[in-house]
């Protein structure tokens, strides 16, 4: 695999580019589900190709095959250069990259047990397991669960003598019940909705979710919800969960903090970004409790974002991105370190596979959990007034990343201290900066989880890749609620 | 690239390496390239090209899938094993059925076939090279120079050919190009957005959709912000389809089967205005894609809506046995295979994605409805769409790109861009004038063939800060 990426480099540097890197990439996917008793789909793939960027006359060309043979190989470079050279044809001034050492590594996913080495009966039992115990609750109308495993092995080369080897493993699993009845649909999910839990990790991840054990208790709320009176509109103090808190990061502080959405390079799709370039260390991003990080480092956890290196070859870092509730950080490539004055990227450049161009993405943007002693049970005691979130169920912010509406699958009202009754078709809206600025209490590290995003979209041609954002359960002042049904 | 030759002969190899009652193959062979652009700069440059097979095996109700892009004999005879050890392991499914024959998949409708290939491959689009795409975006960004805008967007081409062949002697090949342009006009406090596609690149003018994005952008200038709340909206096409294609999921067999559908119970029921008439139609000279589904089978037209009714959903073959046989099977309406299926194994089953709208009996432009409006919004594109309530069809999202007030059949100023949750049945109950169907593309929905609408009470619940 080396042999084509080296080969691919020889070639475009034989055809005077100022810049070359290439990515062999080799990925394995298991996907299983179960629904309503029986299989839902088995299926597994296979996927291996070459990726090729270059730059030329001073802009970027990328061209990427599935075919690995020398001659195919070679057109694949060749073919970056002459797009790199059309690129240069609608250009105002050379690409320039921020310094980065030539890495030569190797580096492994940690894991206890690798996940293709567990039996299609095993993991097929334990869905079917957990979708029995679903539809064993009465007024359960559709029962859906799932188990993905995958393994990606890629082989970095760059003109500069970059010589990396990585291999990655993913596992997610998860189920969902719903109960339709009376002109409504309700639905729970465990432990997370967007198919459970994710994380880089192997099947252990799976054998500790204790995914038998909740099952018969989560189908019981989708039913208890249709019974449940609807979440009032109004203004109230609310408590996310730390699975919602995750997707409030990864959409209110995750997306605008990307330095190509700031600086335009994605205008026409996945848009702009408030956080221009001025606020950086100016501006309050949220109370003094709010501290964020975007940290790809094995030691924050395992995350979907976790790697040794990027896609263009710069280490994992850990970048303050919020600290003491004041923007402190962006993420940020080679090629736009610089607009920041950065020195070095913040080794955030992340491709879907062989055939995509790497692009800034979210690695794990996690809140730090609160210092002191504090539990959800606590939490929700030392609130005389509110409602408590619990689980994504819809999600929507606009291309500036300030207006945003969430809704949850289930919530409860709390009084003096106490959840007083289920409350259905939670939701709440506000302003990014307005929020953050009004969390006045965030749990400890107890109740800190590592939530993996498995399906965030981004670029044209979109890519979908993982993301990783640790949380632990938080309240906010003052958030409007109920919009979505008003 | 494969075609269908080769197809074949890595069929026939796949056939020996199988042990399987019934083999199936899907291939998918592209050449993909898109030129970037942002801040009048092409900043990425893209091709790709892939080859996939996929392979599912059938043990006496027994099925699944794998899925590999290597050809070599050692590659293939791996995902055979794996699609067959995957199979093997289940009990097997009394609803799964034996792979269909030629004619049950009407296979030769040959009058369907020359519709379908003489609208969807065009050699002029598969010929594109990286410097003719620059030359577009040069133009782009000469339009945009002329206004003194920023702009962004893409220009991508593709050629690719997709088959199908089973065991029972099914072998279906289709060819398709698409080119595609998508551009954004920026000003300092404002943007317009423009989008079309075609496989035909003649069918294109980046020009035209440039000129029209910079007005936007420099028409929305300074906007204004407007209390949210309940207006008379005129949606162009791409922010229809955008909204609208939140419906079409649940146009299943397997949503009502699974109560997952928010047609549970309301089939045959008036469920939207009576100017609403919506089909399913992968010949429409419009439309792009296969002519057959997942297992090989043709796509059929489908009537989902008649006056406002919705008169059916589609089907895929184990679908229909298993509503004919369910509790539901009086409620709704028609039940037959109507070639809509996703490749097997899947648990979504089926969908109809060659959307079409009715052309109306007095088709109004989109000036014309402005020229009508006393006070409403003129919405260019909608935005972060997400399903809100699954069964009242609530759906939230953004306005974005060209959000403008309309006073006395003028547009007045831009206006800061709106929230929504809407409630797509009232919506679609709420038309009151739409123009005549084009083929749109947004970002949210798959392409359809939808007109403008004026839609009256569209529930705008917050403003966002720009």
């Amino acid at each position: 695999m080396k042999t084509a990426a080296q080969l691919a480099l020889d070639t475009a540097s034989g055809r005077g580019v100022t810049y070359a890197d290439a990515r062999v990439v080799s990925i394995r996917n298991r996907s299983l589900s179960a629904k309503n008793g029986r299989v839902g789909h088995a299926s597994e793939s296979e996927s291996l190709g070459i990726g090729v960027r270059v730059i030329a006359e001073g802009a970027w060309g990328f061209a990427a095959s599935a075919d690995l043979s020398r001659a195919a190989v070679e057109a694949a470079a060749a073919r970056a250069v002459e797009i790199a050279r059309a690129s240069a044809r609608v250009k105002v001034e050379d690409i320039r990259l921020a310094p980065e050492p030539a890495a030569v590594a190797e580096w492994t996913t940690p894991y206890k047990v690798d996940p293709f080495t567990t039996s299609v009966e095993q993991n097929i039992d334990l869905l079917l397991k957990v979708d029995a115990e679903m539809r064993a609750v009465a007024g359960v109308t559709l029962a859906e669960s799932g188990m993905n495993f995958q393994r990606e092995e890629s082989w970095f080369v760059s003109s500069e003598g970059a010589d990396i080897h990585q291999t990655k493993y993913s596992t997610g699993a998860g189920y969902t019940a719903y109960a339709f009845a009376g002109g409504e649909i309700q639905k729970r999910s465990y432990p997370n909705s967007f198919g459970g839990q994710w994380q880089n990790r192997g099947y252990e991840l799976v054998e500790e979710m204790k995914l038998v054990e909740n099952a018969r208790r989560v189908a019981e709320e989708a039913v208890a919800l249709h019974h449940a009176d609807q979440c009032p509109e109004g203004t109230q103090t609310i408590i996310l969960d730390g699975s919602q808190l995750g997707l409030q990061i990864h959409e209110s502080i995750g997306h605008p903090i990307e330095l190509d959405r700031v600086l335009g390079m994605e205008a026409n799709f996945a848009g702009t970004s408030f956080l221009t370039i001025e606020k950086l260390g100016n501006l309050r991003y949220g109370s003094e409790l709010v501290n964020v990080v975007a940290d790809a480092r094995q030691e924050h956890g395992p995350g979907l974002g976790t790697f040794a290196y990027d896609d263009e070859g710069v280490a994992a870092q850990s970048t303050p991105i919020i600290t003491n509730g004041r923007f402190t950080g962006y993420l940020s490539s080679r090629e736009t370190a610089h607009t920041i004055g950065g020195a070095r990227s913040g080794g955030t450049l992340r491709a879907e596979g062989w055939n995509r161009l790497p692009m800034i993405r979210m690695t794990n943007v996690s809140i730090l959990p609160g210092e002191k002693p504090l539990s959800l049970e606590q939490l929700i005691a030392a609130t005389d007034d509110g409602i408590y979130m619990e689980t994504n169920k819809s999600w929507s912010i606009d291309d500036k990343r300030y207006n945003f509406q969430f809704g949850c699958e289930i919530a409860w009202e709390i009084k003096k201290g106490k959840r007083v009754r289920m409350l259905k078709n939670p939701s709440y809206s506000g302003i990014t900066t307005e929020f953050w600025n009004s969390m006045d209490a965030i749990c400890s590290r107890d109740e800190w989880r590592l939530w993996g995003t498995p399906n965030c979209g981004k670029g044209q041609p979109q890519q979908v890749v993982g993301t990783g954002h640790g949380a632990s359960p938080a309240r906010f002042r003052n958030i409007r609620v109920g919009s979505a049904y008003s | 690239m494969l075609n269908k030759e080769k197809a074949a002969d890595i069929f026939a190899r796949i056939r020996r390496f199988s042990s399987a009652d019934e083999v199936e193959v899907i291939f998918n062979s592209s050449r993909f390239a898109l030129t970037r652009f942002a801040n009048n700069i092409i900043h990425q440059n893209v091709e790709e090209e892939n080859s996939i097979v996929s392979i599912r095996t059938n043990f006496g109700g027994r099925t699944a899938r794998a899925t590999a892009n290597q050809f070599d004999d050692e590659s293939l005879q791996r995902a055979v094993v794996a699609s067959e050890n995957l199979a093997r392991v289940q009990a097997a499914d009394p609803d799964l059925l034996a792979m269909p024959t030629p004619v049950e998949a009407n296979s030769e409708d040959r009058a369907a076939d020359k519709s379908v290939r003489a609208t969807r491959f065009f050699e002029e689009t598969a010929a594109i090279t990286p410097g003719d795409r620059a030359a577009v975006v040069k133009g782009i960004v000469a339009v945009a120079a002329k206004h003194r805008l920023t702009t962004a967007g893409i220009y991508s081409s593709s050629e690719s050919e997709e088959g199908i062949f089973n065991s029972r002697g099914l072998a279906h090949w289709h060819q398709q190009t698409l080119a595609e342009v998508s551009i954004t006009m920026l000003a300092d406090d404002s943007s317009g957005w423009q989008k079309s596609n075609s496989p035909d690149v003649s069918q294109l003018d980046p020009g035209r959709l440039a000129e029209t994005a910079a007005q936007k952008a420099v028409q929305s200038a300074h906007p204004r912000e407007i209390a949210p709340g309940k207006y008379v909206v005129i949606l162009e096409p791409a922010a229809v389809l955008d909204i609208v294609g939140f419906i079409f999921w649940d146009f299943s067999g397997v949503a009502i089967l699974d109560q997952r559908s928010f047609l549970n119970d309301r089939i045959g029921t008036q469920l939207f205005g009576e100017n609403i008439n919506i089909c399913d139609d992968a010949a429409h000279p419009l439309q792009a894609g296969s002519p057959f589904d997942g297992e090989g089978m043709r796509r059929q037209p489908v009537t989902l809506v008649e006056n406002g009714v919705v008169k059916r959903v589609v089907y895929a073959r184990a679908t229909a046995q298993k509503m004919k046989h369910s509790e539901y099977a009086a409620k709704v309406g028609a039940i037959q295979a109507t070639g809509h299926g996703f490749p097997l194994p899947n648990e979504a089953g089926e969908m109809p994605m060659n959307i079409v709208f009715a052309v109306p009996e007095n088709p109004r432009s989109v000036e014309e409805m402005i020229a009508s409006t006393e006070r409403g919004v003129l919405v260019t594109r909608l935005w972060y769409i997400r399903e809100v309530d699954p069964y009242e069809k609530i759906v939230t999202g953004m306005t974005r790109d060209g959000t403008f007030l309309v006073e006395n059949g003028k547009i007045q100023c831009g206006l800061r861009n709106f929230r929504f949750n809407q409630n797509l049945i009232s919506m679609l109950s709420n038309v009151e004038a739409m123009g005549s169907p084009v083929r749109a593309s947004g970002e949210e929905s798959f392409d359809m063939v939808v007109p403008a609408m004026k839609v009256r009470e569209f529930n705008f619940t917050e403003a966002t800060k720009f």
